[in-house]
């Protein structure tokens, strides 16, 4: 932010200024950050049968993270969160980061008309990419073999979704598949924003277009890189829509899809024979919110501290 | 190296380029391609010809058919529409105005509140929905679209607010100076200087605001899945999971829903794109 602060002295307005800041804040407080604060207050009381909600202190966390069953779940739905958030650094993350390194090569054409089509899956709801793969999965109607064929993969083709050791591999896929736009558009703004005489220079020096990237964009970029992972991570340990579309609130097969965000709900909401616990859930919901929380703190000032000498 | 063997290389290295970016742009479309396709046929033709285009033999319009008469297609569409716009508007204006008092003016205070409203671009709003239904049950405004406008609300400031703001800094100094050299008061100011200037910001914000909310399953799921009162995404997936076994409905239902979003999409790409470019969202 290379601004200069506000001019105005705010003495000269002070209705202005009120009237002006009011309303957002109002609205923005009472429905999002009042609900946040409100939820972890939530997770230290319980309401017993036919009772009133009382204070139990660390009751909750103690529940979820020791006792038995609920442990089992909870760390169940963790390291497959993990998992989840792995697939997403390693392969959507590289091939968006590379996308946008051809995209953004000198003299391209049809630029944009790539830019815009190859950004279009991340435009669609989750549930509805959910349930495209889900069909093209399907061994029902069998044009994923189909097209595994035109490649000659044809025999690798499996019920994947219907795995318990594959379903959330495939569901990782799925997304990444959706959301290599955002790191995609991200990194080739900031590579659009390199001055060109840094590269001309190199160029003029005999580096190939590869090398120019690898040595000298890259690291340039390499904030935003840090700010798409970190975009990643918050996204990935709220996910919860395309799990919820195409494996249900149980996660299945045998809860090996289940991440964060369907543990949440059922918990919160309660599925089959078990009731839902409002208490229980914001207890949930607030180790989500520590998990981010401590991403993001890692991020702040670990990582764009780090980078931050490399800018521009 | 003489000049006809750079021609040469060049021409190989854009065979290579477009290569690449053909190949995924059709791992991208395909996908959807096949849906919409396929969305057109015959029960018979859906499953023999998967890969083909409707024919005279195969073209159907079954699956549409079903789809309107055994769901509220209609209105799910409506609610959408109305939600999306509305919060857009809502969204924008008060972004605008809080962009605009954080941008210009000086007061204590400033940078805390501008980092208090961007607490929300990181912390997602879902972690705090038990508190959120709680609220909404107590406001008496369960099913209601009404109930997911002021989430949305809530939800969309944190990012609009920052992206305006930064945009807000580049407006001249001297455009303002001048108004208030002529008298005119800070309402007006904002009003008829400030507000027509940010056109240029408003379709990026919008598109940001637009796409979680038409795509959200979570709040319509929670707060509003009443009869009549659901989403375009939550019909869907309701629709679907009653009609699971009938594949001509269950893909018009897909197309149904994935049409419009890309019209929109192919209209506001460009603002887009151009929005992320300048640098609105470093």
């Amino acid at each position: 932010m290379a601004h200069s602060g506000p001019m105005t002295d705010w003495r000269k307005a002070r209705l202005p200024v009120i009237a002006f800041l009011a309303p957002a804040t109002i609205i923005y407080t009472v429905f999002m950050i009042y609900p946040l604060i409100d939820s972890i207050r939530l997770s230290f009381y319980a309401t017993p049968s036919g009772g009133e909600a009382a204070f139990v202190g660390m009751d909750n966390y103690r529940t979820i993270l020791a006792d038995p069953d609920w442990a089992a779940t909870f760390w169940n739905s963790f390291w497959n969160n993990m998992k989840f958030f792995a697939v997403h650094m390693l392969i959507q993350n590289p091939i968006g980061i590379a996308l946008a390194g051809v995209l953004s090569l000198p003299r391209l054409r049809f630029r944009n008309s790539y830019r815009t089509l190859m950004i279009m899956p991340t435009m669609l709801s989750v549930v509805i990419v959910g349930f495209i793969w889900q069909l093209i999965l399907s061994p029902v109607w069998g044009v994923g073999a189909d097209l595994l064929d035109i490649i000659g993969l044809k025999s690798l083709f499996g019920p994947w979704l219907g795995k318990e050791g594959s379903a959330l591999i495939t569901l990782s896929f799925i997304s990444v598949w959706q959301w290599v736009g955002i790191p995609l558009m991200l990194i080739y703004a900031a590579l659009l924003a390199i001055p060109d005489d840094l590269v001309d220079a190199a160029i003029v020096d005999g580096a190939t277009h590869f090398e120019v990237f690898w040595y000298i964009k890259l690291p340039l970029v390499l904030p935003t890189v840090a700010m798409v992972s970190i975009l990643t991570f918050v996204g990935n340990f709220n996910a919860f829509d395309l799990i919820y579309a195409v494996k249900g609130a149980l996660a299945g097969p045998n809860f090996s899809t289940d991440i964060m965000g369907t543990l949440f709900y059922r918990t919160f909401f309660g599925y089959q024979l078990q009731l839902g616990n409002p208490h229980l859930g914001a207890t949930v919901a607030s180790l989500m919110f520590l998990i981010i929380l401590a991403g993001v703190l890692f991020y702040l000032f670990a990582v764009q501290r780090r980078l931050a000498r490399y800018q521009l | 190296m003489s000049f006809k063997n750079i021609r040469r290389e060049d021409a190989s290295r854009a065979v290579i380029v477009h290569g690449i970016l053909l190949t995924y742009t059709l791992v991208a479309l395909y996908p959807i391609f096949l849906v919409v396709i396929n969305a057109f046929k015959t029960r018979k033709g859906i499953f023999r010809d998967p890969m083909g285009l409707p024919n005279a033999e195969t073209f159907s319009l079954d699956g549409f058919t079903k789809v309107l008469a055994k769901s509220n297609f209609e209105v799910f569409f409506y609610n959408s529409f109305m939600v999306t716009i509305i919060t857009i508007a809502i969204v924008l204006l008060l972004a605008a105005m809080a962009a605009w008092a954080l941008s210009e003016y000086k007061f204590p205070g400033n940078t805390v509140l501008a980092l208090y409203l961007a607490i929300g671009i990181m912390v997602p709003i879902r972690l705090g929905s038990v508190s959120i239904l709680n609220l909404i049950v107590d406001l008496g405004l369960v099913n209601t679209l009404t109930a997911l406008v002021l989430v949305y609300v809530a939800q969309g400031l944190p990012l609009a607010i920052f992206i305006l703001t930064e945009f807000m800094h580049q407006i001249p100094k001297d455009l303002k100076e001048a108004a208030r050299c002529d008298g005119v008061g800070e309402f007006k100011i904002f009003f008829a200087v400030i507000l027509p200037l940010i056109r240029p910001a408003v379709a990026t914000v919008a598109v940001f605001t637009m796409i979680p909310i038409w795509n959200d399953l979570w709040f319509p799921l929670i707060l509003a899945p009443g009869d009549g009162k659901q989403t375009i995404t939550l019909g869907v997936q309701q629709f679907i999971g009653q009609y699971v076994t009938d594949w001509n409905a269950v893909l018009a239902s897909l197309s149904l829903a994935i049409i419009p979003i890309l019209i929109l999409y192919l209209i506001f790409s460009r603002q887009l794109i151009r929005g992320l470019t300048s640098g609105a969202v470093k």
